[in-house]
């Protein structure tokens, strides 16, 4: 199957729901890593819509990246709560030891307030980190 | 065989909750995970015959084990932080498992939800009226208003949405009952669609929550049969915090960029799909099975003070000792959560500030912490309590950066429909930079060929504080949502009470 027709599957699976774009749009965003211009044009002939329309709600979310990112990803916490426990003295050598390999992004809050400066990797949650556990946890990625 | 209870909420799990569970059961335990006390200074939180040990590591088993251990902490439900709680929301949290129906139910849970399909749906919408409840998103709407003008608007197809997109810094109270006590949401739902006469409830969950997405879908299969004809969909955001604001929100759900709607049409006659629809927060669907209860609704308004009625789960976070979650009627003070509850700092460094109500909400100075926890006297003071959250910030913050930051937030996450938010929040930026800058400076627009009748020396400080003055005024009077209109809060309040962190 190609991709073209492994996203109008995609289309189709989600065709009774109310409002079916951004349900379609996370499920290829989490199947090939990005919504990309093809994407974007075969959703856009699935629902009837034009690519603007498509490309306006794909653009608009932070969550659908236009191209595929391979590194492995480091969500941190930088929001006031992790702000207050010190999360900007660890973005410096969590930076450092990242370098062009992991990606480390930014993301305001992940509803451990109580317990930053905290992150995630996937679906693992991490918290309490101080500079050697984060720098840990991106050489770990 | 030891029976030992561990939370599996995901703060838990942030702290090594797995682990701990994990040697446990090696030790041949028997390990029940359940929901958070929201006790999170002592996370992972070890329970074995109502006796709690925390926080716990997978070495201190054997020492807990044995009764000798250090972490202690003795009987949970005596702990002063939970007794001097009155939880109605959270009366569960801690105390079942979150996707067990038979702890649900054997905890009171469907009562309310049969009581209220006895009733006609104008009685329901009344007793919600009658025990004063207010929407627990911000906003403080009164909840029973909402629905009456849902139930009278004309129209064969209504929703019922839940706004689960807590996208606060400062806040969890949503996470954690969507992790901890699904089934009580859905009731709330089950029981607000009974009310309007609604058959379909979407809850729109952000994706910065997979925990609480994969529970509460299990929890809907679960409560299928309970819930019926009533359906609800889980909808997962998209990383944009803007959704959390009910236009955008409905905007979201139906496809679109999370562009906000001007109002009027208000949602509860032309919202989801343009059909009459209920938008409430996940805690205010929450309150409804108490609400409903026999008598329920007015042991709900015999709680707070003035027009805030019940309870509020206040979320204590950022740098403070003892930070969790405080379910407590309305009127208590931030002296008493900051300092009596919440210990002071984790820092061990005295207090500067205390952001209450979010992104949005106004840095106070401990020399307000005396005015109580109520959405009228919090907004006489130029402040909102929003969804509960009290951030603690210690002496090193510069609140000039902190004001920089709420700038830079709104700028970020601007929807971009309104030109006071989308322009103005930039333009912050860009001041409080010139002001937090030791010498004046220019602004190079001024410079360009075209601003022939613009002035050619730089602003002074004076001037520079009165534009931005204007453009708070701008922002909080011409927004179209809270986002641009509320960001002046965290700016004006840090300018006022700290002005020299922006010298």
């Amino acid at each position: 199957m190609t991709r073209a027709e492994r996203i109008a599957e995609i289309c189709a699976a989600h065709a009774a729901l109310e409002g079916p774009l951004l349900p379609i749009l996370h499920t290829v965003q989490a199947e090939f890593g990005c919504v990309d211009a093809e994407a974007e044009q075969v959703i856009a002939h699935e629902l009837n819509f034009s690519r603007a329309e498509v490309h306006g709600v794909v653009s608009f979310y932070h969550d659908f990246l236009p191209e595929a990112d391979p590194r492995p990803f480091i969500e941190l916490c930088r929001a006031e709560a992790c702000q207050a426990r010190g999360v900007e003295a660890l973005v410096a050598p969590a930076e450092a030891a990242a370098g062009d390999r992991v990606k480390l992004k930014a993301v305001y809050c992940l509803g451990l307030c109580s317990v930053g400066p905290a992150a995630r990797v996937g679906e693992t949650l991490h918290a309490r980190l101080d500079a050697s556990t984060l720098v840990k946890l991106v050489e770990s990625a | 065989m030891t029976s030992v209870r561990i939370s599996d909420d995901a703060l838990a799990l942030a702290c090594g909750a797995d682990a701990v569970a994990a040697a446990f059961a090696a030790a041949g335990c028997t390990v029940e995970r359940v929901s958070s006390w929201g006790m999170h200074w002592l996370e992972p939180l070890v329970e074995i015959g109502g006796m709690g040990f925390g926080p716990a590591t997978p070495e201190d088993v054997a020492t807990i084990l044995s009764g000798r251990s250090a972490k202690a902490i003795g009987r949970i439900a005596e702990h002063p932080f939970i007794a001097r709680q009155q939880r109605l929301t959270f009366a569960r949290a801690g105390k079942t498992r979150p996707l067990s129906p038979e702890d649900y139910t054997a905890s009171g849970g469907w009562a309310a939800l049969e009581r209220a399909r006895s009733m006609a749906p104008t009685q329901v919408v009344a007793e919600v009226t009658r025990s004063g409840l207010r929407g627990r998103g911000g906003a403080g709407f009164p909840a029973g208003i909402k629905w009456q003008t849902v139930l009278s608007a004309a129209g064969s197809r209504k929703y019922v949405v839940c706004n689960a997109d807590e996208g606060d810094s400062g806040t969890f109270a949503d996470r954690m009952l969507m992790e901890g006590d699904p089934f009580q949401l859905i009731e709330g739902m089950a029981i607000a669609a009974h009310a309007v006469g609604a058959a379909q409830g979407y809850i729109y969950l952000r994706s910065e929550y997979p925990h609480a997405i994969r529970k509460l879908n299990a929890a809907i299969a679960l409560a299928e049969a309970q819930i019926a004809p009533f359906r609800i969909e889980v909808r997962v955001g998209a990383g944009a915090y803007v959704c959390g604001e009910e236009t955008s929100l409905l905007n979201s759900i139906e496809g679109k960029r999370g562009e906000v709607r001007a109002k009027p049409p208000l949602p509860a006659l032309e919202g989801l799909f343009g059909c009459p629809t209920v938008v409430n927060n996940v805690l205010t669907l929450a309150a409804i099975p108490h609400i409903l209860s026999e008598g329920g609704a007015s042991r709900y308004d015999n709680l707070g003070i003035d027009r805030s009625r019940g309870t509020m789960p206040i979320q204590l976070a950022g740098n403070i000792r003892h930070g969790g979650l405080f379910e407590t009627a309305f009127g208590i003070t931030l002296n008493e959560l900051v300092y009596e509850i919440g210990g002071g700092t984790a820092s061990g460094r005295p207090v500067k500030a205390a952001q209450v109500g979010g992104p949005l909400g106004a840095y106070i100075h401990p020399r307000q912490f005396d005015q109580p926890f109520d959405y009228e006297a919090f907004a006489q003071a130029d402040g909102l309590i929003g969804h509960g959250g009290v951030v603690v910030f210690d002496d090193t913050a510069n609140m000039g950066a902190l004001a920089r930051f709420a700038f830079q937030f709104c700028a970020a996450e601007s929807c971009g429909k309104c030109t006071p938010c989308r322009i103005g929040s930039v333009r912050g930026v860009e001041l409080i930079d010139r002001i937090r800058g030791s010498a004046p400076v220019a602004d190079p627009v001024t410079a360009l060929p075209q601003m022939h009748n613009a002035r050619k020396s730089a602003p002074s400080r004076a001037e520079d504080l009165t534009l931005l003055e204007d453009l708070c005024e701008t922002m909080q009077y011409g927004s179209l949502c809270a986002l641009g209109g509320f960001t002046p809060y965290p700016v004006r309040s840090a300018l006022k009470h700290w002005p020299e962190d922006f010298a």
